[in-house]
């Protein structure tokens, strides 16, 4: 039997409170300031591109900000995560490190990628996060290469691969899958099916929805799962990441999310795609903030207003990182020809 | 009684080499417990050293340099064997838009010790897929080391140095190579950043550039030619990317005369590279320099197709001669 995401793919349904009960109160307030983090920061981003100020291409998450947040919960910086175009959160999950984010994406030497990378290239190695690259798919097989790498050094480490449903469309992932399976390695995939692959809806591409369908033919244990709410995010994260790091094996994740922005930049490019205008209101419904939030509330663990003045404290520590950012130097020409090989 | 080295044993040599002495090396491709996948060149390895470092792996060319660049990154002194580099192609995104340039637009500082291993193999009637030279497509790339050695001492301390270094390189050696013998020199560990074009034989009449078998054949011809009183110099380049060409442009202000001989085709290709960066620098030829290459369609089955489509001996001389 194929795979199908049946209700998954559904906004307007499971869309009721989360029960709370793998992590202390203290831990999930942490992870609820953490996806607030990405999302504030993704927001001034988006109006930075809006006014101008940001020239390269950003691919926003705002929407998918549980799946990062939740698998970080269960890595350590010898741990490897590998991303994509869309890894802001990704790298945030890791590092919360957005001043170094924000100064990247200006171009600006104090940037993780010393201003060299802007939003598609970023890495900081010493909190696991092994890089991201825009090429659809490059960094699966790099994954899995860190993962051989830790089993041959008979380590713990385990690498995390961040991808899209498009990816599912080149090549290269299904070749990955089968090396990670056939030699056993320590790698957690993580298809973050927001159902679009730049403006085309996954209708409009596949005969089937569920990525994890590929995962099946080669063996891989996975799960399909709501991308948008955490306390099931964070039970199979801890449970894939467990199996492959006492077990050496891989595991595949497809979290069903959506993303409230366009393929690129800050509009919601409502009219492109099948089905975006009549679907983005309903996903926005369905906001993964508002759900641990509403869930916090209810356990009487914040209040509304605590909610609020999170919201107002990490705002005004990232406009005003943003704006230190803004006034930082630019690389020197020298940087151009000094990063070519390595020094 | 000296002491002879083979192409392929030296490769063997280099293999083994690095394998003893550096325990986070290991060695992934098509082939590699075959008998016959990569000549003579890598024999037994995987019984020395285990199948779990040298590993024979599925057809899988992108995912498979994929993943030697992650294990590369990742603390591993990474080999990647492609025993056709027709193959190759299909690994071109790693090789190309990761790995040449994951160090720059990441910032620099990052340790890329990973060693792409491609074997030219022409000839034999195989034909248009089974015989491509695109050293000169990969040495177009910023940030992708290209090496290309032609002799025996040399396929060992180049492989060792490509395997050592911080950064991707691309080895290719030529299987019209693999028999040839020189005399043994003591194995050396080199630094890459020292390697560049070698004169292989003084002269002072005409220079003769070669790259890979290329630059044998410039050696025979050259010892041919010195029956007709031509001293010709061959300069052996080496390493492609990054190309330094200071040797070269002393060896022609010397001579006033220039060949180039590339086993690869002419248009936009390694010869003209090597003819505009002398002539950048140098305007006095004695005549017009001059380069020769495949002709320019994919590699004939047909043996007198065939025969006619390298580049021999008998029309190096004449070329020689002609400027």
């Amino acid at each position: 039997m194929i795979k199908d995401l049946n209700n998954l793919k559904n906004p307007k349904l499971d869309n009721e409170d989360l029960k709370l009960q793998l992590l202390n109160d203290s831990d999930y307030i942490v992870l609820l300031k953490k996806m607030i983090t990405i999302r504030i920061a993704e927001e001034i981003i988006s109006e930075n591109v809006k006014s101008g100020l940001i020239k390269c291409p950003c691919h926003l998450a705002i929407g998918q900000e549980a799946i990062p947040v939740a698998v970080a919960e269960f890595l350590n910086s010898n741990d490897r995560v590998y991303g994509n175009h869309r890894s802001h959160g990704h790298y945030l999950s890791l590092t919360m490190d957005t001043y170094s984010l924000f100064a990247e994406i200006l171009g600006k030497e104090t940037g993780c990628s010393k201003g060299m990378g802007g939003s598609m290239h970023i890495v900081d190695e010493s909190k696991g996060f092994g890089g991201s690259v825009p090429i659809v798919s490059a960094t699966i097989p790099v994954a899995v290469g860190a993962g051989l790498a830790m089993k041959l050094s008979k380590n713990q480490s385990v690498a995390i691969s961040y991808f899209g449903d498009g990816t599912s469309e080149e090549g290269v992932l299904h070749e990955s899958l089968n090396i990670a399976s056939y030699y056993n390695l320590p790698v957690i995939f993580i298809c973050e099916n927001n159902l679009f692959s730049s403006h085309m809806h996954i209708s409009e591409r596949q005969k089937f929805d569920s990525i994890a369908r590929f995962a099946d033919s080669h063996g891989i244990e996975n799960s399909v799962i709501d991308g948008n709410n955490i306390e099931l995010l964070l039970n199979t994260s801890k449970h894939a990441i467990e199996i492959a790091r006492s077990k050496r094996k891989p595991f595949f994740i497809e979290a069903v999310t959506y993303r409230w922005k366009g393929h690129v930049g800050h509009d919601d490019n409502i009219d492109v795609g099948l089905k975006r205008k009549e679907d983005l209101e309903p996903w926005k419904q369905k906001d993964p903030i508002a759900r641990l939030k509403n869930s916090l509330i209810s356990k009487n663990v914040i209040s509304e207003s605590d909610f609020e003045s999170f919201n107002i404290a990490i705002l005004n520590k990232l406009k005003e990182e943003f704006d230190n950012a803004v006034s930082d130097s630019y690389p020197s020409q020298k940087q151009l020809l000094e990063t070519v090989y390595f020094k | 009684m000296s002491k002879k080295i083979s192409y392929g044993s030296g490769i063997q040599a280099a293999f083994e080499y690095v394998l003893e002495n550096y325990n986070e090396s290991f060695v992934i491709g098509q082939g590699l417990w075959s008998p016959w996948y990569v000549g003579n060149t890598m024999v037994d390895l995987d019984k020395k050293f285990g199948k779990e470092r040298i590993i024979d792996c599925p057809v899988s060319e992108n995912s498979v340099t994929g993943t030697a660049l992650g294990a590369a990154l990742n603390g591993m002194k990474a080999i990647v064997v492609h025993p056709r580099m027709d193959f190759m192609v299909l690994a071109s995104d790693q090789i190309v838009n990761q790995a040449a340039k994951w160090q720059s637009m990441l910032g620099g500082g990052i340790k890329i010790p990973l060693t792409i291993r491609s074997i030219i193999n022409r000839g034999g009637e195989q034909g248009a897929q089974h015989s491509q030279a695109l050293h000169s497509w990969y040495a177009h790339i910023p940030g992708l080391r290209v090496v290309m050695p032609a002799f025996a001492n040399d396929a060992r301390d180049l492989l060792i140095a490509s395997i050592l270094s911080n950064d991707p390189v691309l080895y290719i050696d030529d299987r019209w190579c693999a028999d040839l013998e020189e005399e043994f020199t003591e194995l050396k560990e080199l630094d890459i950043n020292n390697i560049g074009p070698k004169i292989v034989k003084e002269g002072s009449d005409i220079t003769i550039v070669g790259s890979g078998f290329t630059s044998c054949q410039a050696l025979e011809a050259a010892n041919e030619l010195v029956k007709d009183n031509i001293s010709a110099e061959v300069v052996d380049c080496r390493v492609l990317n990054p190309f330094n060409p200071d040797l070269i442009i002393g060896s022609v202000k010397k001579t006033g005369k220039l060949l180039v001989l590339d086993g690869s085709w002419i248009n936009c290709g390694f010869s003209g590279e090597v003819i505009a960066s002398v002539s950048e620098r140098f305007v006095d030829f004695k005549s017009p320099p001059k380069r020769m290459g495949l002709k320019a369609s994919p590699a004939p089955t047909s043996k007198p197709l065939e025969e006619d489509y390298y580049i021999n001996i008998k029309d190096i001389i004449e070329n020689a001669k002609s400027i």
